[in-house]
């Protein structure tokens, strides 16, 4: 994966595979602590203990179109390699949690990347999917919760083309203002 | 400083689009529109899968062809991706790899717009040999 953003949108269709209504992303900088931490969670299936130990091996999936699972294997590695650490919960019939923490001045962090886009196209693409997205730094904190855009919405769609670019001026526009990191 | 936008505006702009909407809607019905996916796991995405759907999604848009362009799981092309598969009414799906930007195009203009398939197609009778 060439960005974070990327990583995000890789972790986040594990939790659409896993049936899941409400998906969180969560992303905090931490300059102090030298810390990014990207939380993303669930409702979803959930994995028993058998499969949550196997989940972070590149070699175990639960598809059968093919032999290797590189998702969850690749963010940890990512994570671990800027000095951060990676962390996953998970309970049948509950939901999953992934913790991934980043060293956030680390030379080996890979960038932010396209946030928005990646963001944009998660929303704008299942009507049956709510998110729920904060992402805090110390210059402030921005969050969004899509059946908020829903209600405002009434009937007109999330994928309309018009709603689209609104929205995606209105995150490019807070993110800046809260003056995310790279 | 411009005011940075927020619910309100887009309250606004949903009752500006809203009467455009049921204009649409009337000839819309959506097994008789183009239906594209676009597989996005961790090989489609390492390869480039988002390009390839936000170019798609807006190369649509901005041509004014009424698409449905959906995400999709792994569909086992991991070698060719990203991968989309074509649904065009009417006829059965089309999967096409190494979709880049240029082949996105290539695909609108020809198979989208003309009924001609292009170079890509990947054949339903492919199997991998643990198949057999």
């Amino acid at each position: 994966m060439k960005d974070l953003s990327l990583h995000i949108l890789d972790i986040v269709q594990n939790s659409i595979r896993a049936k899941a209504k409400l998906i969180g992303i969560e992303i905090t900088e931490l300059p102090k602590e030298n810390h990014l931490i990207i939380t993303i969670t669930d409702d979803g299936t959930g994995m028993d203990p058998e499969q949550l130990r196997l989940a972070i091996d590149p070699f175990y999936t639960s598809r059968t179109t093919r032999k290797v699972g590189l998702g969850l294997s690749l963010f940890k590695q990512n994570a671990e390699m800027t000095g951060g650490s990676f962390n996953i919960e998970s309970e049948l019939g509950k939901g999953t949690k992934v913790t991934a923490v980043f060293g956030l001045n680390h030379v080996d962090r890979p960038v932010m990347g396209d946030l928005v886009g990646t963001l944009i196209l998660l929303i704008c693409s299942s009507d049956e999917i709510d998110y729920v997205f904060k992402h805090q730094t110390p210059s402030g904190k921005f969050g969004f919760d899509t059946r908020e855009f829903k209600q405002t919405l009434e009937n007109v769609p999330l994928n309309h083309p018009e709603v689209r670019s609104f929205l995606k001026e209105m995150l490019q526009e807070n993110l800046e203002q809260i003056q995310i990191t790279e | 400083m411009n005011k940075i936008k927020s619910l309100a505006d887009l309250k606004k702009l949903q009752s500006e689009v809203q009467s455009k909407i049921k204009l649409r809607e009337n000839g819309d019905n959506p097994e008789n529109l183009i239906q594209i996916k676009v597989s996005m796991a961790t090989c489609g995405i390492a390869s480039g899968a988002k390009d390839t759907m936000n170019y798609l999604i807006e190369e649509l848009d901005q041509q004014g062809i009424d698409a449905i362009v959906t995400q999709t799981g792994c569909m086992g092309y991991c070698y060719a991706e990203p991968t989309i598969e074509l649904t065009v009414p009417g006829q059965p799906p089309v999967v096409y790899g190494f979709v880049n930007k240029t082949k996105a195009l290539e695909i609108i203009e020809k198979h989208i717009k003309l009924n001609e398939m292009v170079d890509g197609i990947i054949p339903v009778a492919y199997s991998t040999i643990d198949n057999h």
